[in-house]
């Protein structure tokens, strides 16, 4: 598989499954501004995923369209982190692995904006703005749960632990970022674990959470090997284009 | 052929279909209109990336035109330079404040994650005493306020830099 492609399925993956998860709050939030905020996101991170796909869809040039990719592919052809397709859990888990995300997200969309492909640039560039947004949104809940009430942190403290050890693969890399590293498609992607580390530690200190040591990965998503939870969220979001093929809105 | 001045003053007269109080231009959102092979090309940009109204805006740019007689009309969207909330004019921050929804402030550098928080005038009674209810608001260019003064609810049109 191209090289591009493949590594635009990777970043449009995570927006899409992400924004799927979070659309699944619409009319659950803990109260309304909040399932406003959580649907609010999910529609940034799916007009994300729309943009990359739409270009994904060209490079690949077989004829496909961004709504192909989304809901047409098996399981092993989606390329998001194991992290993003975890259950919603609680509003406070929800919160965790949006604030891990988007943590690391922010300073990958900073580096992209100096892609040498243009079209890379212009969408990253876009998502920044939002993504900031994003952060903030997600680090507050973080502190605010985390130094909150006795159950509050206790709860978001194990969210954390049951979390950590999708991390990991955040930063995953293999000959896909190195081949379009060395075109010059992907900027250097050095600092941004660094810069990770950085808000996560700030953060979850203000929060008075403890950061795991138990630092064993679990990684796959980005290969295709995605926990049995993908096929659940699959069945959702591709069965109207499954029952009715071609459907349009 | 109409002169692509004329075509500015038609797209005064479409509006954005969740604030209907400012036009496609108050909002800053067309960036180009040219004519080319007897085609009149208009080029928008979103103001957030998945922002719904794109594709009604679209389809109302098409509708205005062709009211107009023109129907050779294509409308291209494009990502970059991305929109920022400077491109709002000052008409535009005008009738936004006469709807009741607070125009965008000059806020501090967005790369702070926890800066100081700014201040939002009521747009109803100008209290400067206001707070933020939520970071997201009815659409995803507008956060939630509440005013401490008259305890109005109320609409901000968050700074996108």
């Amino acid at each position: 598989m191209n090289a591009l492609f493949n590594y635009l399925l990777r970043l449009g993956d995570d927006s899409l499954i992400l924004g799927h998860r979070l659309s699944e709050w619409c009319g659950h939030g803990p109260i309304l501004e909040e399932d406003i905020a959580m649907t609010n996101i999910s529609l940034d991170l799916i007009g994300q995923a729309t943009n990359i796909f739409e270009y994904a869809a060209k490079v690949e040039g077989k004829g496909r369209d961004e709504n192909d990719i989304a809901f047409l592919r098996f399981d092993k052809d989606y390329k998001n982190l194991l992290l993003v397709e975890r259950p919603n859990g609680d509003f406070g888990a929800t919160m965790m692995r949006q604030f891990l995300f988007d943590a690391y997200r922010k300073p990958l969309f900073e580096r992209l904006t100096h892609s040498s492909d243009e079209t890379i640039a212009a969408i990253a560039g876009k998502a920044l703005k939002e993504t900031t947004y994003h952060l903030r949104h997600s680090s507050e809940w973080i502190i605010r749960l985390g130094d909150g009430t006795e159950e509050s942190h206790e709860r978001i403290q194990s969210s954390l632990d049951e979390l950590w050890k999708y991390a990991a693969e955040l930063f995953y890399e293999d000959e896909v970022e190195a081949e379009l590293r060395a075109s010059g498609v992907l900027p250097d992607l050095d600092g941004i674990k660094a810069e990770w580390d950085k808000t996560v530690n700030h953060v979850l200190g203000e929060a008075t959470l403890t950061i795991p040591t138990n630092n064993w990965k679990q990684e796959g998503g980005r290969k295709g090997l995605h926990s049995e939870h993908l096929g659940f969220i699959l069945a959702e979001l591709q069965y109207m284009q499954r029952a009715y093929p071609g459907m349009e809105w | 052929m109409v002169d692509t001045k004329e075509i500015w003053e038609y797209l005064e007269e479409v509006y954005d279909p969740e604030v209907p109080v400012l036009t496609v231009v108050d909002l800053g959102i067309v960036r180009d209109v040219s004519f080319e092979n007897g085609l009149y090309t208009i080029t928008i940009t979103p103001t957030y990336t998945g922002c719904p109204a794109m594709k009604r805006i679209e389809d109302d740019i098409h509708e205005k035109l062709t009211e107009k007689g023109i129907s050779e009309v294509k409308v291209d969207l494009v990502l970059s330079p991305a929109w920022t909330t400077d491109w709002l004019s000052e008409n535009g921050k005008k009738k936004l404040k006469e709807y009741g929804i607070a125009p965008p402030e000059n806020e501090p550098d967005k790369s702070v994650l926890f800066g100081d928080p700014i201040v939002v005038p009521c747009p109803k009674c100008n209290s400067e005493d206001t707070r933020l209810i939520s970071q997201f608001g009815s659409t995803a260019c507008k956060a939630h306020y509440q005013c401490n003064s008259c305890l109005e609810p109320f609409d901000y049109f968050k700074c996108l830099r």
